[in-house]
Order: structure tokens, then sequence, then C-alpha cells
């Protein structure tokens, strides 16, 4: 027996390795095609967007395009515009979120607890999610419009919120929290759910009010879910695009990062400063995610140990 | 109809860990055979291997006198019920149990008639247009059943199918078992950890451990004559109660007092060596209110007084338990049966004693009571390698 | 928990509901008062309109601007779900079932795919599509489609197949099935539900899409409806086409809404699947 075992495990691994190699084989082809699209259309063109940044490039004069080093990053860091634009973006989504945070709870909880009806809000609460950001923009645009809308008649007669900055990013916040509450909601929704009964029975039994049940026992367990849905709520409201192209195009001072890198490409026509921007804001999200992760301690989605097969 | 025969099967995974040794067993045509241990004890890999779903890693399997080893399932002429019982969730009652016969390219009216005449004897007639999701438990199991029989195969295997009942529907789900089995005689191979559905269900039992079969025998054989220490701790409930002991002079010493050996557990021990540290075994039902047992009998056993700590009265029998003084009965076979069990963790202590008395007795919780015992049912192991001495 | 339905907690609750059905209807229906208004009565502000008409309708349909940008959305967000639910069932078969090395890093990249500003692509691919011809064609919108709503189908449809019983495959086989019976009479139909799901989502992402649509196309040959939208002009100068997009934004809801209506069970389970059980 003692002088078979060491030719055991060896015995085993060839085993292992015949076995694990057809497997790995498999799995290869099978995530080869999800592997090479994904690198082809985003590994590829960043690699080349952080190319075109070092450029000058002006698509109206493209025989004087030169290398330049890092001058794009300083003059798009230098500039009030991109200020400007990132104060613009990191507000909304900070107050877009936090609020979308609040609602979303509510709504979840309404959802969760409602004595009757619940397939019917549940399937309702789906519509903000289904609609064509676009199409919804413009409903909000015309509600807001002077003379057009049910809403810009409620105001005083002469303001035109869409023209004003502060008016102007506060309907774009609505429109935001409209459309994406409701996702949110959703996964809070199943976060709720992971929250036992008999914890709750339990905690009402050792005194706990709604309140406390809420704050002591709810949340604390939700913890992981909230922290997934705001990280994905965060990354996804810092690149907000549809609704202020509706809404302001992004004039009188509304203009997100997002915007500000279209018009460069689009309306000034410059790859080497529209570039630039775009890098930037890809590590903007790059350290808002790593913050997530590592401050929040935020578990990335599929981190969690694998099922077995 | 067919015979199955394990010789030298062994199954070792991939990452070297060794499933199940070299085991050998003949199961005969028609019999009725149960594969019980704790989990992990190899019981369901040696139910897989015989299913081919499994690769064995040396030995042979035959069935039928022929070497299947190399055989997909369905070349086995095997049904399976699985724990889970494994219904497919999109078909009806009546599509699972004839997936297998239209599997096999049997005409429509053949297989109309096999479901039907399964679900007659399966009670499941008014269900055959229901889907497995609007099933109670019970019903489920009974279409696992089902599909399995449909098909006449040569052997069945069952992985635990009682398992995810409850209590009252598996006892009820065992004599249904039994009875489609001897109705059918139709070779079966059932895997449990439940040692009261070993002893209930089988024509013999195979009890293993480590992947190491134990012993094979009849229900009664193993109860009265268990191999070894882990075999007598597993099967009977309550379990046997053992206890260490020393041998001198044909004499026993034990904590309930000096044990007067009959010849022919003397003639046994000595034939087998015995050391004189040993462990000693008892089962419940062995001791008695020595107030109801005869004169005549006394002297052939032993007496010992003990306060009575906690009584349950069954209204047929009375348990009642006792704190025995010394030190436990030690071996790793014990460990890992009290683990098994989920006793390893209770605080009791010191030796509990379990009695089962006649209703008559008149022990009372606290109080002192005269407890006898009959010496020619003592049970002596060996405490290092666990064997039994007197079987 | 059980709650005892008193009238006080009944009409509590059904403000509530009301106040979430509110909530989520209101710009739909104002976008639909808007369509039906008359161009005469299109400014007045009221909510619900004083007169109906179909002719926003008529004139969208009439323009080949509208018609051939809804083919364009239509054809283009069905190529783009196909190809992504076939390469993401492929690859989320592979992560829900086999072992391999790379396992997390395939999964972290997607990760943070899903997480990408496609603003920082926008430049990079209107360069290299305008070199290799791909600039305001079909494809060119299709493969960033693809791209981003990979993702999404990869997570929704592994923990799909990680919910699938696979011990019935092996009853399958014990039932007389080979590999490829089991595979086609078992585990297909209990796949499909899931793919069904993130089919409707990634579907619903790439009609939803605007940046790319306005950014990777010139003219109607392959300009969706959302990008359309946006260009539309009145027929006047000194005209607003609100009437038409409001139409227009009202025949691209509308399906979308009644798809998820149906299908909301699904959904909820494949907008939740990948974000909280991993």
């Amino acid at each position: 027996m003692t002088v078979a075992a060491p030719q055991r495990p060896a015995a085993g691994d060839a085993r292992r390795s015949e076995g694990a190699k057809a497997e790995r084989r498999l799995a290869a082809w099978l995530c080869a095609p999800a592997v090479i699209v994904m690198l082809a259309v985003t590994a590829y063109p960043i690699g080349y967007a952080v190319w075109l940044s070092l450029l000058r490039y002006d698509l109206r004069f493209p025989q004087e395009r030169e290398f330049v080093g890092l001058s794009n990053y300083l003059a798009v860091l230098t500039d009030g515009y991109w200020w400007s634009a990132f104060t613009v973006t990191v507000a909304v989504t900070v107050v877009s979120v936090a609020i979308e945070l609040a609602l979303g709870l509510g709504l979840a909880l309404i959802m969760h607890r409602t004595l009757f009806g619940r397939g019917t809000v549940r399937t309702l609460v789906l519509i903000p999610y289904g609609m064509v950001t676009v199409a919804a923009a413009f409903s909000w645009q015309y509600a807001w419009t002077p003379g057009t809308g049910y809403l810009a008649n409620l105001l005083p007669e002469g303001s035109a919120p869409l023209t004003e900055q502060i008016p102007a990013l506060a309907i774009v916040v609505l429109a935001e929290v409209w459309k994406t509450t409701p996702f949110m909601a959703l996964l809070l929704l199943a976060g709720l759910a992971l929250v036992p009964d008999d914890l709750l029975r339990a905690a009402q039994v050792d005194g706990a009010g709604p309140w406390q049940r809420l704050t002591r026992i709810i949340l604390p367990m939700m913890k992981p879910a909230i922290l997934v849905a705001l990280l994905f709520r965060t990354l996804d409201a810092f690149r907000i695009f549809d609704n202020i192209y509706v809404l302001t195009r992004g004039n009188n001072g509304t203009a997100s990062v997002s915007i500000l890198g279209y018009d460069n490409l689009f309306k000034a026509f410059n790859l080497g400063i529209g570039s630039a921007i775009s890098i930037t804001i890809f590590i903007c999200v790059a350290i808002i995610a790593f913050l997530f992760v590592k401050g929040f301690g935020a578990a990335a989605p599929g981190s969690e140990p694998e099922g077995r097969r | 109809m067919a015979e199955i025969v394990l010789d030298a099967v062994t199954k070792r995974f991939p990452d070297g860990a060794l499933a199940v040794s070299e085991v050998d067993v003949a199961i005969d045509d028609g019999e009725f055979v149960i594969l019980v241990g704790p989990s992990g004890c190899g019981k369901s890999t040696t139910l897989n291997m015989i299913a081919g779903l499994e690769d064995i890693t040396s030995g042979e399997l035959r069935i039928g006198g022929e070497r299947v080893n190399e055989r997909a399932p369905k070349d086995r002429d095997i049904a399976m019920v699985f724990q889970s019982y494994a219904l497919y969730p999109h078909m009806t009652v009546r599509e699972n149990m004839a997936f297998p016969l239209k599997l096999s390219k049997v005409d429509r009216a053949t297989i109309a008639a096999k479901v039907d005449e399964a679900a007659t004897v399966l009670d499941l007639t008014q269900h055959l247009d229901r889907r497995p999701a609007n099933l109670s438990g019970g019903q489920r199991q009974r279409v696992a059943m089902g599909r399995a029989i449909v098909r006449s195969p040569s052997a069945f295997l069952m992985d635990e199918p009682l398992s995810n009942l409850d209590a009252k529907l598996r006892v009820q789900m065992r004599t249904e078992v039994s009875r489609i089995q001897k109705r059918l005689a139709t070779t079966t191979v059932y895997v449990t950890h439940d040692q009261t559905e070993a002893m209930t269900l089988g024509d013999r039992v195979v009890v293993m451990r480590g992947g190491v079969v134990q012993q094979v025998g009849a229900p009664q054989h193993l109860y009265d004559h268990p191999a070894n220490l882990f075999v007598a701790g597993f099967i009977g409930s309550p379990s046997m109660n053992f206890m260490p002991g020393t041998l001198a002079e044909g004499a026993l010493q034990t904590a309930l007092g000096r044990v007067s050996l009959p010849d022919r557990i003397r003639s046994a021990l000595e034939s087998a060596g015995a050391p004189s540290e040993v462990i000693v075994g008892l089962r419940p039902e062995h001791f008695e209110d020595v107030a109801l047992v005869e004169e005549s009998k006394r002297a052939a056993g032993t007496t010992f007084p003990a306060q009575a700590e906690v009584l349950e009265s069954m209204g047929s029998d009375k348990y009642v338990y006792f704190s025995l003084s010394g030190d436990r009965a030690s071996s790793t076979e014990l460990e890992e049966l009290a683990a098994d069990a989920g006793t390893a963790e209770l605080p009791s202590g010191g030796n509990q004693l379990t009695t089962r008395l006649s209703a008559a007795s008149t022990a009372a919780e606290g109080e002192k009571i005269d407890i006898w015992f009959d010496a020619a049912q003592v049970q002596v192991f060996d405490p290092s390698s666990g064997r039994n001495l007197t079987a | 928990m059980a709650v005892v339905a008193t009238p006080g907690r009944k009409a509590g609750w059904s403000l509530l509901n009301l106040l979430v059905i509110v909530y989520a209807l209101i710009p739909v229906l104002w976008i639909a008062s808007l369509s039906f208004k008359p161009t005469s009565s299109v400014t007045d502000g009221n909510f619900i309109p004083r007169e109906l008409t179909l002719d926003n309708y008529a004139g969208i349909f009439a323009t080949s601007q509208f018609t051939r940008a809804l083919i364009n959305s239509i054809g283009i967000a069905i190529i783009a779900t196909a190809l992504a639910v076939t390469i993401g069932t492929m690859a989320a078969y592979a992560i829900a079932r086999l072992n391999f090395p790379g396992k997390k890093l395939l999964i972290g990249v997607s990760l943070m795919i899903a997480m990408f500003p496609q603003i920082s692509l926008v430049s990079p691919l209107f360069e290299i599509e305008r070199a290799v011809g791909l600039f305001d064609t079909w494809p060119g919108l299709i493969l960033p489609y693809i791209t981003f709503s990979l993702p999404l189908a990869i997570y929704t449809l592994s923990a799909f197949f990680r919910e699938i019983p696979w011990e019935l495959e092996k009853a399958a086989k014990m039932d007389g099935a080979t590999p490829a019976q089991a595979f086609r009479s078992v585990i297909v139909p209990l796949a499909a539900p899931g793919v069904v799901t993130s089919a409707i989502l990634v579907f619903i992402f790439c009609w939803n899409d605007f940046l790319f649509a306005i950014s990777l196309t010139s003219t109607e040959a392959s300009r969706t409806v959302p990008a359309a939208i946006s260009n539309f002009t009145g027929s006047s100068q000194f005209e607003e086409p609100t009437g038409s997009i409001a139409a227009a934004a009202m025949v691209i809801t509308i399906p979308i809404i009644l798809f998820v209506l149906f299908f909301q069970r699904r959904i909820v389970a494949g907008l939740t699947s990948g974000a909280v059980k991993g």
C-alpha cells in the first residue's frame, strides 16, 4: 500500500488532465465567438482611440494630422467646457441615483408587500423600462415646453424651464429617474425576497417596529443587492446621453461628458480632442467601478463562487 | 431478468480520491439488495457505476453474465429511480412514463397499454395528464417508479427514492416499493442511508463505509452477527450500547459489573485471540427490569443497580436511559458513526446507556432500579481493528 | 407575512398602487395624447385632447424617412438579437457547465463591457467603420449592438442554465436516450425559456439605442427610428414636428410595451438573475 501510494496521484493527474483537456477544448470553442466579437469591437477600438487621442486630427483638415503627445488631454483638462460637463454629469449622476435608490426602495417594498394587485403593479412598473428613452425624452420635452405642455402650463407665465441651467437639469434628472427607477426597484426587490419572513417575524416578536425592521434587518440584509444596484446605475448614469440630447441638446450649461465628446466629434469634427475626451470618460468610469468594488465591497456579479456542475 | 455481478469493482476519481474499493457482490436474479451506509460511503457511486453513469476504474461488472463496463446506460437494459425523481417538468405524467418507450421506438398502442397498466398498478390513472409540478411528493415518487417499470427492464436501480418524502409517506411507500418488487420479481439494487429501510426492504443488505464493503448478508444476520463495530452500531435502532471492558479469566469486567461469559462466547474469544482490553456491545432490548425476569434465568446474566435519568414510554415498551460512570468506548469507527448520526456534538459527556424494558416495568424517572441483561447476548469487539470477536 | 386586510390598510395600499400606476403611465399617455392632436391644437397644453385625428400617423407612414427607419430598426434589432443570443448561449453554457481556466476573466471582461461608456467607442468606431466601409450600413450598427448586449445575454443565460436540473440528463440516459436525444428532448425544452428571455432583453436594448444610431449612420440606409425621430423637421420651417414625433414615438413604444406586459415574469427574472444570483 505505502509503496503504491505515490504512483496513484500521478495516475489520477494524467486522467484528469485528459478529461479536463477535452472540457477546455469544448469551452474554448464555445467561448471563442463571444471573445472575438467583444475584443474586436471594444479592445481594438479602445486601443485605436488611445492612438487617436495622441494626434492632432481635425476632420476638416485631415492632411494636418500629426502626433502631438498628451497635448489633447492638456487641452481638454484645462478647458472650461470639460469641467462644466464633468460637474453636470457628476451632479446629475449623484442626484438621480440617490432619488432612484429612495424611490426604488419604496417601489420594491410596495411590490413586495402590497395586499393586492401585485401582478398589475409589477407589470406596469416595467413600462418605463420598455419605453424607448428617446420617445420618453420627447414626452418630457413637450410636457415642459411653454404652451404645448401640461406641466409647463402649471408654471408662472413666461418661464421656459428647458432654457435655464438648473431647471433644465432638474428635468433631465426627472426623465432619468422615471426611466430607470423600475430597474433599480426590480434589483432591490430581488434582494428583498432574500430576507426570510421568519427573521422579520422574530424581530417583531423581539419588539422591533416597522421602521426598526426596515433599518436594522431588511436594509443590512439587502446590502449586497443595494450595492450592486448602485454600481450598475451609477456607471449607467455617468454615461447619460439620450435624455440630455433630446431635452436640451446640451445647451445652457447642461452638457454631460458624453454630450461633450459627441459634439467634439460630430459638430467640431475634432477626432483628436474627441478621442481624448472619450478616453478620459473611460478612465473616470474605471475609477468609479474600482471605488465601488474596493471601497464598498460591492461584489461584482459573477464573482461569487461558481455553481457546481 | 438478470443477475448482477460486481467483481472487484473500483472507482477512483480523476483527482485521485478512492470512492469505491474492490467491491465484490453477486446479486441473484430477482433479488432485492440494499446498499446502505453513511453519506460518502460510496454507495451512490457504486449504483451509478452499475447504471453506467460513472465509468468503472477497474474491476468488472457483469449483467446477465455479460461484461457491460463499456456499455452506455441505454444498452444495459436497466431502469433507475432518482432521489430527486428527475421527472421532466415539461412533460405530463403520461409523457414522462412513455418517454423511455418512445425512445426505444415501441409502437403507440403498446406504449398506451403499458403506461395505463403501470398507472393502474401505481394508482396514477387520474393524474396522467397533469404535469409533475402539480403533483404531491408521493405522487411524483410514484411517477418516477412508473417510468422505471413501464420498460420491464431486467433490473431496477433506486437511489434513495424515498428520502424526499415525509416520515409517514415514507413508511407507506416503503411497503409499496416492496410490494411492486415482489410482484414484478425484478432484480433491484436500492441505495439508502436509512438502516430501517435497509432492514425492512432487502433480501440482502450490503453495508459500506469509506468505499469498502463491511458486510453482506440478510438483515437479521447483520443484526444478530455484525462483523465489526461499524455494522453493529449502524444496524439497529436505537443503536447498540458500547462500553470498554476488560477480559480476565473467562469473565468480562465492565461499568455494568462483572459478566461471566457463557462457554460459547468464551471459546469464540479464545480462538479469535482476543486482547484483554475490548469493547463490549449490548443491544437495548437485551436489558430487562430484573423484577420481570424469571428467577431461573437471572443467573445467566448480570444484574446492576442504576438510576433512571430519562424514561420514554412508548406504550408497548419503555425506553430508559442511564448514565454510566467510566470512560466512553473509543474507536474511529464509533466516532464516525456518531458523526453520521449527528450525535457527536451532544453534550451528554460520559457514557449513556439506552435500554428497552417491558411496558410492565415500574421504572420511574430519577429512581433507582435494578437492571438485568443476558450474558449470552454480549458482543465483544477488538478496539484496534473493530472486528467482532464473538461472531 | 400574513397581514390582516383591514379597510384602512386596503385604502392605503390602493392609494400607493394607484400612485405607482400613474407614475408609470403619465409620460406614455401624454405622448399618446400629443400624437392624436390635430396640428391646430397640438400647442394647447391640454393633457386630454379635445379632438382626435390620425393625421400624424398617416403623415409619418407617408414618408420614407420614417418607414425606412422602421424597417432598419426592426431588421437590425432582430439580426443583432439572433446573433447575440446564439453566441451568448454558447458562452453561457461553457460558463455554467464547464470548468476551464480564464472563466473568471471572461466574466470580468463582459462585466466591464456592460459598464463601458459607449461614447468612448464612438470616435474609434466612427473612424474604423469609415475606413472599412461599414459606416452607415446595417452591419455597422449590428456589430456594436451584439457586443454591448452580449454581457446581458451571457449573464441571464448562464443564470438560467445553472437552474436547469441537469440530473434529468442522466435520467434521460437511463431511459435509453443517446446524448443527442437527451439534449434535444430534455435540455432544449428546459433551456428555451431562458433563451427567449434573454432574446427579449437584448431586443429591447438594441431597439432603445440612440448614441450609436446617430453616430454611425448618416442616411436613410441604416438610420433607426430613434435617430430618425431626432432628425424630424416640420412641414415648414415655422412648424414644430411635434405631432409627427409623438406619433413615431408611439409606434416604437407600443409594441415594446405590449411585449413587456406579455413577458413580464420572464423579463423580471432575466433582469434580476444576472445581478443578484451572479
